[in-house]
């Protein structure tokens, strides 16, 4: 099972003749993902290392069934690469793209209320469901099947947690690194509920980091839901107003502090780990009980 | 609430006045000046009773006296001899703004800002203006009223007249308030704003409302199209090493401890400051070097970090994925044989290569770490020892 991408899932990538949607189709194709069509406008009709390309991604949907778009568009255009595939009707499109203007992403998530189309990112590693279909940048050897689900804001630690989970033997269903951006399609609560309704995901790890409320409406979310999850913020030391290096992790005043959304997730009765080497150890606690 | 919430351009409150006028927002009479010489000639253009403005990037600036009123240009002259080249709240003072003085009535509080959580524009407004707005937002919550905006329509016309009523502003000035938010909200959409922010919005004993005070940040992902904004971007830095970093391309943050950091990933490397934080240490600053590292950003990012003196030890925080451990550890070791390293630096590597890279550490003066933890150990022991 595993959530929103499969080995049935059927890619499309926006950007593929650019450095770094040509590396990583490469990398997507290695680890097994159908990449079934390329889009760069002004060269349909061509080629790209043997996928197709065309000029628009309603041509590349109507010719090759694509039903998911990972997109490697510069942040100038990246807003309009999201746009053109929720016109075309894409269920799923994973923005890579990091630095794309906010006031972009404000116009995206009101053109996008009421779609059908779900997007994860921007300013994101991707989607990986273990063994079948990975989009994104998710480096390719980390991943091992299993049933801990993975949620996270920050690329890195993404692939330091997976790692870790593969070591230890706990293997993954589907690891979604939802962006480290204020405005982001897919939110931890968003991902949670899909985790919640698969039943092969025994146990989440949710990653989360200051800025924003968004830990704190999961863990809203998590009590009481009966859900098994490890949640771990990183930022714990960061002072207020100052950017993490991530757009969306800024302290602004009293609101968005680690310490916040650790007491969240509490009360809400989510283990938190302290260290990243306590995820493992928490996972398997959770997997006992 | 209102915060800054990308705010990598911070404009003072002169620049963000000359941005805000030039959009047609009604802003008082006045001139940014860097001597005691120039505020006194802009006080006699100016005319009458003047008001002079610390130009730093701090709330408050009233109260830690970085607001003073001259009733002369003589009087105006001294008081920017005491305040130019002092400092207010750690900044040192290099421009005031030197404005005419407005015969205060009633001080609003207006802005426009992003809102997360809805993912939409939202205009904040309050009748109790003046004052830090979170203040306000925490002993007053009734008195600030949201208006959330559809970036598809602006602000219409209908939620103009409730915000300015709910708010509780002077009925009798509605019209001119309401050109104000409209104006202001163009101001945020056509400047790629992350904030803007005007406290206090003045009503005049003799009925005009003026900007009396901004506050105004661009979004710097956006700089690409705001070429106009551009030359904002290099006087908003306040941190020197920060100022430094920026034009070094490199993503870094001052912090102030005595424990360097380098990582690659945002997310790793703020980590990387709470362990070091766990471990009993100060981190330094944070810089993230990104994916995919080569030798000559890992050489800039080492050569920043020993820019700061306060750094006793430096740690290295790699998870290779795309990014490959001996890439990684070549980039360090190039590093060290062309700069003076003046402090230990200690390396933890997982993920890609990292085997074959720590392998290539071996034998030289860099400190190998099986894990973060550790490593954050050991750095802290090595800058405690160093002090």
């Amino acid at each position: 099972m595993a959530i929103l991408v499969d080995s049935g899932t059927k890619v499309l990538v926006q950007g593929i003749t650019g450095r770094e949607g040509a590396f990583h189709a490469g990398q997507m194709r290695a680890y097994g993902t159908k990449v079934v069509a390329g889009v760069t406008p002004g060269k349909g009709g061509g080629e790209h290392d043997g996928v197709p390309l065309f000029d628009s991604v309603a041509e590349a949907v109507a010719r090759t069934g694509a039903n998911a778009s990972a997109i490697f568009v510069p942040p100038p255009f990246a807003a309009d690469a999201i746009l053109e595939s929720v016109a075309a009707g894409v269920p799923l499109v994973a923005c890579i793209t990091e630095g794309i203007p906010i006031l972009d992403m404000v116009r995206v998530a009101r053109y996008m209320k009421g779609s059908g189309t779900r997007l994860i990112g921007p300013n994101c590693p991707g989607i990986t469901t273990a063994g079948q279909c990975k989009i994104g940048i998710m480096p390719n050897m980390l991943f091992s099947t299993g049933n801990v689900g993975l949620i996270s804001r920050s690329g890195t630690l993404t692939y330091e947690v997976v790692d870790a989970l593969t070591r230890a033997g706990l293997g993954q269903t589907t690891c979604i690194g939802i962006g480290g951006d204020p405005i982001i399609g897919t939110k931890h609560i968003d991902a949670l509920q899909l985790f919640a309704k698969d039943p092969d995901t025994k146990v989440t790890v949710m990653i989360g980091e200051i800025g924003g409320s968004d830990e704190e409406a999961a863990a809203e979310f998590l009590q009481g839901s009966g859900m098994k999850v490890v949640g771990f913020i990183s930022g714990r030391n960061a002072p207020p107003g100052k950017r993490m290096g991530h757009a969306g992790a800024i302290i602004s005043g009293s609101s968005g502090t680690a310490a916040g959304k650790i007491a969240a997730l509490e009360k809400a009765g989510v283990p938190v780990a302290g260290t990243l080497e306590d995820i493992v150890p928490l996972v398997r606690r959770q997997l006992a009980s | 609430m209102p915060a800054r919430i990308l705010g990598c351009v911070k404009l003072y409150e002169y620049q963000a006045k000359e941005v805000f006028a030039s959009y047609g927002l009604p802003v008082p009479k006045g001139e940014a000046a860097s001597t005691p010489q120039q505020v006194e000639e802009a006080a006699r253009r100016i005319g009458g009773r003047v008001v002079i403005k610390a130009q730093v990037h701090v709330g408050g600036r009233g109260k830690a006296g970085g607001i003073k009123l001259a009733d002369s240009p003589e009087h105006a002259r001294d008081v920017a001899q005491q305040m130019l080249g002092s400092t207010l709240k750690g900044f040192v003072v290099k421009y005031v703004l030197v404005e005419q003085a407005l015969p205060i009535d009633k001080e609003y509080y207006l802005s426009f800002t992003l809102d997360r959580d809805s993912q939409n524009i939202i205009g904040i407004c309050s009748a109790m203006g003046g004052v830090d707005i979170e203040e306000v937002a925490a002993s007053h919550p009734d008195k600030i009223v949201r208006m959330p905006v559809d970036i598809a329509f602006g602000p219409l016309d209908f939620q103009l007249r409730e915000f300015i009523g709910r708010a509780g502003l002077d009925g009798s000035k509605s019209r001119e308030i309401s050109a104000v938010v409209k104006k202001l909200y163009d101001v945020y959409v056509s400047t790629d704003a992350s904030l803007a922010e005007i406290n206090p919005l003045v009503v005049t004993a003799d009925g005009r409302v003026i900007v009396a005070d901004a506050k105004f940040d661009i979004d710097d992902n956006a700089l690409f199209r705001q070429k106009k904004l551009e030359v904002y971007k290099d006087a908003s830095e306040e941190d020197e090493l920060e100022a430094e970093a920026h034009r070094r391309g490199l993503t870094y943050v001052h912090l102030g401890g005595s424990v360097g950091i380098i990582g690659n990933g945002a997310g790793l490397v703020m980590n990387t400051l709470d362990i070091v934080n766990q471990a009993g240490g100060k981190p330094a600053n944070f810089l993230d070097i990104g994916g995919g590292a080569r030798a000559e950003v890992v050489r800039n990012a080492l050569d920043m970090v020993l820019l700061d003196k306060e750094v006793k030890a430096i740690l290295i925080n790699i998870f290779g994925g795309i990014t490959r451990g001996d890439e990684v550890a070549r980039g360090v070791l190039e590093a060290t044989a062309t700069l003076d390293v003046r402090v230990p630096i200690v390396v933890r590597m997982a993920g890609t290569e990292a085997e074959a890279g720590l392998k290539l550490l071996e034998g030289t003066k860099l400190l190998p770490a099986a894990t973060a933890v550790d490593g954050a150990r050991k750095a802290v022991e090595l800058a405690r020892s160093a002090a």
